[in-house]
């Protein structure tokens, strides 16, 4: 039994504005029980950073399409993790190539979703990763 | 003999589309004033022109640009010796919502969904050795497509020709940037004054260009239906009309060149009803609610895109198919140009190979098909003739939705059109992950095989190349002029005067499209997205 929602922050680093991808695993994850704040788009991994002290979020979301998330995950990661010790999991989403996978997970993105994930595969990884570190 | 059970208990185009029956007869076309329009007569059901394909084909026409402007000017000559009749610049992320390649948001950023273009160098260094006068040039390009144009018509002058002589397309449609696409600046009272300022300009000075790109294929990627996707497109289409009427301007005076913007899904006959009822919306509207006379005002011309929400990570192979049936349909639908996807998009930028199969469909479908042979072949079907019907009632219920809340921009400033459009693809990934939506590959006939295909990687040195350049650029113009014209830009924003001319001067000093979109920033301010969600 979880006692507390699990709180998701979803958000757009970049310039990037392809957010049907981001606004509809929100939906999902809201659907799924969770809490979830939506960031929107348009946004510097400091503004992101900032948000998820904030928000006090179990899970960072981070979605780009334009092909720029080999600079912007692993910056926002780095940022959060200076300001934080909690064990916060980090997912992204979006158009990113095999060769890039590797790269993300050594910066310190648990796990990525491309196009055509179900969002139940979302949310049970979520439930099972982001259950166990609260 | 027994009919056997069938396999669905509803038969429908997409989750949210219309239930299809089992035939369709002339029963289906009872009641409904029979359109028996020849092809190039009004409203433009059948065909713009009255002998389709067999004059021209459609234009081929594959959006691209990445990395730097040498990079992207290879390509473009590449496409030009395979048979490709018309450019399409892809500008990348930080030209398209003005900021300059050496600006903190543009890190990361740079060369990579497009090319990289910071100042009238990088424009003219685009087309060296590519005659503008022959060019028919398509521009991808929104919130700065008053800084792009002037860059492009100080190009041309550059190479001798002049303005009036250029033919090609601005994209130049923010209202769908509220919507879908997201690369705004400003907000939309200035974004109309800019949008009709290019419009007035080109009407008096550039004839042949076709001054914006009302699109409705963005709405389409981020969810929309059919229905959607036309009605919404067509409203926004209503909204520019109106603020040019307002401008002063004679409808015939610049109607004749505007131009739009489609997505064809994999449901051919719906996307081929979809063109058909579109072409027919639009010419009674123009007639009839804005009184044109020319018929040039009334007929709807239009790119397409493939879709690339329907390309698949998984099996991307599979994704050529798609895009054959895309375009299969954007052809039996009678589009004015066409763009294919290439089969490795939801992977990464598309390979030169990739490319190529993307440009070879269309020349199978126009040379091997035969179905660019005769107008509108699939028109008479009960079925698509009861389709475009529905579509046109699904259409114009919408468009009456939003003149009833005032138009195009409340209803967006409302958030009416994106919450439409957001329930339409929460529904979509709903019926995906059930099931009842089938995407082959994704969720049937699925397999564990790991793709290994080559790949285009934009290299990491880009980034540093375009800012050394843009570096070396600002130290070595003449700063005052710059200056000088950088104020004549702020000043003319302030006033009622037509944008256009100040901005062709600024480019020509090398104001660079940040610095130019700053100047605008200062006096227009910046537009922020609601939450909607």
């Amino acid at each position: 039994m979880q006692s507390k929602k699990i709180r998701v922050l979803i958000a757009k680093p970049g310039l990037d504005g392809h957010d049907r991808g981001a606004k509809v695993v929100a939906q999902g994850l809201r659907d799924a029980g969770m809490e979830v704040i939506y960031l929107g788009l348009r946004l510097t991994p400091e503004q992101i950073a900032e948000a998820a002290i904030q928000e006090d979020a179990d899970v960072v979301g981070l979605s780009c399409l334009s092909g720029a998330h080999l600079t912007l995950f692993p910056r926002t990661i780095k940022l959060v993790k200076e300001k934080t010790d909690k064990d916060i999991l980090f997912i992204g989403g979006g158009i990113i190539p095999e060769r890039d996978v590797a790269r993300l997970k050594e910066a310190g993105v648990d796990q990525t979703f491309g196009p055509g994930t179900p969002l139940p595969e979302i949310s049970k990884f979520i439930v099972a990763k982001a259950g166990s570190k609260k | 003999m027994k009919e056997s059970q069938e396999r669905k208990v509803d038969f429908r185009t997409t989750v949210d589309g219309p239930v299809i029956k089992k035939m369709y007869t002339p029963e289906d076309l009872a009641g409904v004033v029979l359109d028996t329009s020849l092809a190039g007569e009004y409203p433009f059901t059948r065909h713009i022109r009255s002998n389709g394909f067999r004059g021209r084909l459609w234009t081929m026409r594959l959006y691209s640009g990445f990395a730097t402007v040498e990079e992207t000017n290879k390509r473009y000559k590449y496409l030009y010796q395979q048979g490709n009749t018309g450019f399409s610049v892809a500008f990348h992320l930080p030209t398209q919502e003005g900021y300059d390649s050496d600006h903190p948001l543009a890190r990361g950023e740079v060369g990579k969904c497009g090319v990289a273009v910071d100042s009238l160098q990088d424009m003219e260094e685009l087309w060296d050795g590519i005659p503008l006068a022959e060019a028919s040039t398509s521009m991808t390009i929104n919130a700065t497509a008053p800084i792009i144009l002037a860059m492009y018509v100080a190009a041309a002058e550059k190479q001798g020709i002049d303005k009036s002589k250029l033919r090609g397309t601005v994209q130049n449609d923010v209202l769908k940037e509220y919507i879908a696409r997201n690369t705004y600046i400003f907000g939309p009272e200035p974004s109309m004054r800019l949008i009709t300022d290019l419009c007035s300009y080109c009407a008096q000075y550039m004839p042949e260009w076709n001054s914006i790109s009302i699109s409705g294929y963005h709405m389409r990627e981020a969810g929309a239906t059919a229905i959607q996707e036309v009605a919404f497109t067509l409203a926004n289409g209503i909204a520019y009309v109106k603020a040019m009427i307002e401008k002063g301007m004679a409808v015939d005076s610049f109607a004749p060149r505007f131009s739009f913007f489609f997505a064809s899904y994999t449901n051919v006959l719906e996307e081929v009803a979809k063109f058909r009822a579109a072409r027919r919306v639009w010419a009674k509207i123009m007639k009839d609610r804005f009184n044109a006379k020319n018929p040039n005002s009334m007929m709807l011309r239009y790119h397409v895109q493939t879709d690339g929400f329907t390309l698949t990570e998984q099996q991307p192979l599979n994704n050529i198919i798609r895009v054959t049936l895309q375009a299969l349909a954007a052809v039996l639908g009678g589009c004015q140009s066409l763009h294919t996807n290439s089969f490795d998009e939801a992977l990464a930028l598309p390979s030169e190979e990739a490319v190529q199969v993307a440009l070879r469909t269309q020349q199978i479908i126009a040379h091997e098909s035969g179905v660019a042979d005769t107008v509108d072949p699939v028109g008479g079907s009960y079925f698509v003739e009861w389709l475009t019907n529905h579509i046109e009632q699904g259409v114009l219920d919408y468009i009456k939705k939003v003149d009833d809340m005032g138009g195009a921009l409340v209803a967006i400033n409302r958030g009416y059109i994106q919450k439409e459009i957001m329930r339409s693809s929460y529904d979509y990934q709903k019926a995906v992950d059930s099931g009842e939506q089938v995407m082959v590959g994704v969720n049937k006939f699925t397999s564990d095989e790991k793709s290994s295909m080559k790949l285009l990687e934009i290299d990491e040195s880009v980034e540093k190349r375009q800012v050394e350049k843009l570096k070396k650029l600002k130290r070595d113009r003449d700063n005052s002029k710059t200056k000088q014209a950088l104020a004549e830009v702020r000043r003319v924003a302030k006033s009622q005067e037509n944008i256009m001319p100040v901005l062709i001067d600024a480019v020509k000093t090398y104001a660079t499209v940040g610095e130019i979109s700053d100047a605008l920033r200062d006096v227009f301010g910046e537009y922020r997205e609601p939450t909607i969600i």
